[in-house]
């Protein structure tokens, strides 16, 4: 059976099905198609469950593999492997959550709940794609809903926001293209199984004049980091984030966070670190230079805000300063880290969206001086913030605290400088998020117009209850996540430090 | 029964927090309360029965795995763990059973109660963890527990302020011990207690790289993780959040803030005894560290009115006197004077406590006076706290090879004749500062105690007139913990330092051979075991002089000396240091990181290189806004979809 295929596609037929089946404007029709997406989205999920069942993860190769010829001889191949499957059950499982938090979305039900079926197909695709093309298109095309959900639905200044979103993305997306095709023609296929075995030249070359270390293979490696370090976003290519979270309707800050953010750091560990090996290793003090800048530098800008989905957006930010920094540090400690760290991250930012979108909702601002004291009138609010944002601290126990952890650990490994300044964000991560918790939960409630603000309903408080379960388990219990991914990683670790070490081997009897 | 121990009280906060609508605030309060008894009653048949010589561990479940990183959830049973086993459940068992009487009115009961086990569960985790992750995860759990119970009144701007604080003070220290694990990590690639233990010897010879030095790793592990327990401990420079923490309800000042969770710091030195063995410079780091902070916050001490917070810098000194001496390698005694503090400590909180409670919530003892027959028990049990906190006893007496006194006289003499005994290059300046300090300590616990309860009463005279006793479930644990105040140190006295101390400690206390501090200690001379009685005496009679003989001295003295008085009172500046160097800097940065950073340069650059593409933008979002853009897309994009899904399904 194509599981993955099914998957992949079964949320686009359910955006078919909404744009030809659902016709008119009025309740009903709004209420068709907000249960027909939450159907889609949780048959989704349930059927994604199934790649658990069958999945193997001391096979540290591609499972469920499909494949098929297409056109012009490129082929269609999808399959997973440890490292992906995270992000596939990650998505399959927040998608239904967004979906169910839309609910209070008004205008244009049918397209909004089309766009976000469109979308999980897109983002899915990315995970399970086995060709480099057929991969670009889905990376690519996950672009073009959330420029709309953002363009669409999004708050006031959510042109300007959507399109800073679209050119930042788009432009570093170029480089990236070229690099493919010169990739295709260097290796002779577009599969990236093949791409995997495929040993990029990584000779010293002089461009221009200047003397490139790592030759080809940096020009890729740095063609490729053009896109993804906008996609994680890194510093300093990170200002379109704030904004584009401003300005999106909650459920796509949500999506934003929780998986749309995840691409550049899969694609980390799917191109840039296995495909060029030597170009990573020399990149790594500069890549782990931005981290801790990010981390530092954000969480400092997250000190100052005064719009809540800014500052959560901030904290994205060093968070995913966190990932990279593992990435790169390319051990064991350091890539299981950034993929948990990625996870985590899925579950507490998704979270905290959600919770900004609770009081947006009731109070249509998000403003931090426009709230004070909910404690007093939504105690069990006040509870599920309070977790999620000491998940955001990184407190042990929750998910947040085994990422960062062991991303630190690793990084410690290879530059205690890196893992020095990037553990300052251990205190800087309190100081805001505990900041705003204060400023926003606790204290008297003075503004009159708060004194009718209600408790979570039922509704979201069923839609926090998975997320509140996830951290929490996933924090006391992280092998389950771990058990899946750690083999691939190690597989991956070790390719790459055996090609790094035969590569330097050669470089040493060459200088000889 | 170990794990009964442990996971029990989470078990009772998790009920009484989720479902405390569910089981009634009595039912919260008793099942909570209960539970925690239970586990003392357990925690002390562990004390007579356990294992000296061999350390047992209990492995309940895998935590983090991660290449040759393997963290276990577990139980490590040896004398240390049992010890603060003891120590954490009979403090907190008391102080549950204090607090039903104290909060009697507070409407939140169940989630104080929730918070108060909750705050057992993460304090048990840390002391039994067999690992350094485990132990991080209590520390923290206990961070979190306190930030909660703080910040309990949360409609208190001060309370609110102050739970932030002493977590975010907090997490400079973990900073440190964060890097510590990751070092060890790094050098021994364990997290075990064992293991990093049997690497102790290799560590002391050992270097690796540390932000472009090339460093001692035991010496600088060490120096890491005491980084954490400086900030766990509230010692200097790290300190200030413990007297804000007084903001908190007292009996979690009792609890939290006196007895356990500010002691972990000296547990982690004491645990990590094998490295601190083979790093002297961090030992000495640790030992001036101590010294100072016992001196320095006696001498606040002093001057400070609010009741609650005289006991809090006192609590700050005794624990630098704790780490003066794990410094000098006398681990035993610094627990012993961690157990015997833990009573007489809470005790004296408890007591503050029932005494504001008979005072309708007032603090400032300028407002208070001749209590003394107002509430009797209370002042009696204060006055035992005062008697062992001072360090009241006989010298150079030694019945059955015992000193006779009460616990705080016995175990700070075992620390100040330690010190004296030491050889290491701090002990001479640790025995001057612990021998004045212990004058300080006397003088503003006496003075505490003249002013509260002797003298004419002063401020509210309502108030005074309604004080009344308070009802037993808040006196029965006062008087509990006063014989412990009382008789722990002439009862523990043998097997914390005496002749069985050996046994007593087994394995889980290591002192290199050439460390003989505390046998050496019993052999000073008499003068020497003299000397913190002499200081006792001339703290007594300096405060009787200046409280009861001639009460307006303290008036005069502080008109004279204007300078020095208001630098004591407003607590040597470290909080408006701090806020003039971190906290106003690092907003500062933020904001221009953000306008100038992000804003001018980020944006300002590629806006310009946008600059091409905005007509193009624009015209884009006019089409945007009037809706036909996303009917496009959506074509274009479900036209590429179809053709995909046909191509896979029929294969090309």
């Amino acid at each position: 059976m194509p599981i993955l295929s099914i998957i992949t596609f079964l949320p686009l037929l359910g955006a078919l099905i909404l744009l030809v089946g659902v016709r008119g404007q009025d309740q009903a029709a709004n209420d068709n198609a907000r249960y027909a997406a939450l159907w889609a989205t949780v048959a989704t999920f349930v059927i994604s469950l199934f790649l658990l069942q069958g999945f193997d993860a001391s096979d540290t190769g591609f499972q469920f593999v499909e494949e098929r010829a297409w056109l012009g001889g490129l082929s269609y191949r999808v399959g997973v492997d440890g490292i992906s499957l995270p992000f596939v059950l990650l998505t399959t499982f927040i998608m239904p959550l967004a979906i169910w938090a839309s609910w209070g979305v008004e205008t244009r039900v049918r397209e909004y709940m089309a766009a976000f079926l469109v979308l999980e197909t897109l983002m899915i695709g990315v995970f399970v794609s086995l060709d480099m093309i057929l991969w670009y298109l889905f990376f690519e095309g996950g672009l073009i809903p959330m420029f709309l959900i953002i363009g669409v639905w999004g708050g006031k200044e959510r042109v300007y926001a959507a399109f800073k979103f679209f050119l930042y993305t788009l432009l570093g997306s170029l480089l990236m293209l070229i690099a493919m095709i010169a990739m295709f023609w260097d290796a002779g296929t577009t599969s990236i199984p093949e791409l995997l075995r495929h040993e990029f030249a990584a000779t010293p070359l002089s461009l221009l004049g200047f003397e490139i270390a790592g030759g080809f293979q940096t020009l890729l490696w740095l063609a490729f980091f053009a896109s993804f370090a906008v996609k994680m976003p890194m510093w300093p290519v990170h200002t379109w984030l704030p904004d584009a979270h401003v300005q999106a309707p909650t459920a796509g800050s949500v999506v934003l966070a929780a998986i749309l953010l995840k691409m550049g750091g899969y694609g980390f560990l799917r191109f840039s670190l296995p495909m060029f090996p030597v170009a990573s290793e020399l990149m790594t003090t500069f890549v782990l230079t931005l981290s801790v800048i990010a981390i530092v530098y954000t969480s400092l800008v997250a000190l100052m805000q005064e719009d809540i989905k800014k500052l959560i957006a901030y904290s994205s930010v060093a968070h995913m300063g966190f990932v990279t920094m593992g990435i790169f540090s390319a051990n064991q400690q350091g890539v299981d880290g950034a993929v948990f760290q990625m996870i985590s991250h899925g579950f507490i930012s998704g979270a905290l969206f959600l919770c900004v979108g609770v009081i947006y909702d009731r109070m249509h601002t998000r403003e931090i001086s426009a709230y004070g004291g909910l404690v007093t009138r939504m105690p069990l609010y006040a509870s599920v913030f309070l977790l999620f944002t000491m998940g955001n601290v990184g407190l042990p126990g929750t998910s947040g605290f085994v990422g960062e952890f062991l991303t630190l650990m690793g990084t410690f490994q290879v530059n205690t400088w890196a893992a020095f300044v990037g553990a300052t964000g251990v205190i800087l991560s309190a100081g805001y998020a505990l900041w705003l918790f204060k400023r926003v939960v606790f204290g008297q409630m003075v503004r009159e117009e708060l004194q009718g603000i209600t408790d979570l309903s039922r509704r979201e408080a069923l839609i926090f209850a998975p997320l509140v379960v996830g951290t929490v388990v996933l924090g006391v219990y992280p092998s389950l996540a771990i058990d899946m991914f750690s083999p691939a990683v190690s597989a991956l670790v070790d390719e790459v430090q055996t090609r790094v070490a035969a590569f330097q081997a050669l470089a040493d009897v060459a200088l000889k | 029964m170990y794990s009964f121990i442990l996971l029990a009280p989470l078990v009772a906060a998790v009920i009484a927090g989720f479902g405390g609508r569910a089981i009634g605030e009595r039912g919260a309060m008793l099942l909570t309360t209960g539970t925690v008894a239970v586990a003392c009653l357990l925690s002390w048949i562990a004390f007579f029965t356990f294992d000296h010589e061999a350390v047992r561990s209990i492995v309940i479940a895998r935590w983090i795995e991660s290449g040759s990183l393997s963290v276990e959830w577990g139980v490590r049973v040896d004398a240390l763990t049992v010890v603060m086993l003891c120590v954490v459940t009979s403090v907190s068992a008391l102080v549950h059973a204090y607090s039903m009487g104290y909060m009697a009115d507070d409407p939140a009961k169940p989630r104080f109660f929730a918070y108060l086990s909750f705050f057992t569960f993460a304090m048990l985790a840390l002391v039994t963890a067999d690992n350094l992750v485990q132990m991080f995860f209590g520390w923290e759990g206990v961070g979190v527990a306190s930030y909660l119970l703080i910040g309990f009144w949360r409609h208190k701007e001060s309370a609110n302020r102050a739970a932030m604080k002493a977590f975010i003070v907090n997490r400079v220290g973990d900073f440190g011990y964060l890097l510590g694990i990751f070092g060890l990590f790094y050098m021994v690639d364990s997290m075990q207690f064992d293991d990093v233990f049997a690497a102790a010897p290799m560590l002391a010879d050992s270097t690796f790289r540390f932000l472009g030095m090339e460093v001692n790793a035991a010496e600088t592990l060490a120096l890491l993780l005491f980084i954490g327990a400086m900030g766990k401990s509230a010692q200097l420079f790290l300190h200030t959040w413990l007297p804000d923490a007084m903001e908190g309800p007292t009996p979690v000042s009792a609890l939290i803030h006196a007895a356990t969770m500010v002691t972990a710091g000296v547990f982690l030195v004491c645990r990590m005894s094998p490295l601190f063995e083979v790093a002297p410079t961090a030992q000495w780091v640790v030992t001036v560290i101590g010294a100072s902070t016992a001196l320095f916050a006696a001498t606040i001490g002093l001057v400070q009115t609010d009741i609650k917070r005289v006991i809090a810098y006192s609590t700050c000194s005794q624990l630098g006197y704790m780490f003066a001496i794990a410094g000098l390698g006398v681990y035993q005694a610094a627990m012993f004077h961690l157990f015997t503090h833990a009573f007489f400590k809470a005790l004296l909180f408890l007591g503050a406590g029932s005494v504001i409670h008979a005072m309708h919530h007032e603090q400032d003892m300028r407002h208070y006076g001749g209590l003394k027959d107002k509430i009797p028990l209370t002042f009696w049990m204060m006055m035992i706290g005062t008697l062992a906190i001072t360090g009241v006893g006989l010298p150079l007496v030694y019945v059955l090879d015992t000193p006779i006194g009460f616990a705080g006289f016995i175990s700070k003499d075992v620390i100040i004749e330690s010190a004296y005994a030491a050889q290491a290059p701090a002990a001479n300046y640790a025995y001057l500062l612990l021998l004045a300090a212990a004058a300080m300590t006397s003088f503003y616990s006496w003075r505490l105690m003249f002013m509260t309860f002797y003298g004419k009463p002063r401020g509210d005279m309502h108030a005074h007139e309604q004080a009344h006793e308070s009802p037993s479930v808040m006196t029965v644990p006062l008087i509990v913990l006063a014989v412990g105040a009382g008789l722990a140190g002439m009862e523990f006295y043998g097997d914390f330092v005496g002749h069985h101390e050996a046994a007593f400690w087994g394995a889980s206390i290591f002192t290199a051979e050439s460390n003989t501090v505390l046998h050496d200690s019993h052999d000073v001379s008499k003068l020497v075991k003299l000397s913190p009685f002499l200081a006792m005496l001339g703290g007594f009679a300096l405060a009787w002089w200046m409280y009861i003989r001639s009460p307006e001295l303290p008036g005069q003295l502080a008109e004279r000396h204007q300078g020095l008085y208001q630098f004591l009172l407003n607590k040597w500046w470290f909080d408006e240091l701090y806020a003039f160097i971190f906290i106003r800097p690092a907003m500062w940065v933020g904001r221009f990181l953000w306008k100038k950073g992000d804003g001018a340069t980020i944006d300002g650059a590629i806006n310009g290189l946008a600059m091409g593409a905005v007509p193009w933008v624009t015209r884009l979002a006019g089409r945007a806004q009037s809706g036909f853009l996303y009917h496009y897309a959506f074509a274009m994009l479900l036209g590429i979809s179809a053709l995909v899904t046909w191509y896979a399904v029929t294969g090309g």
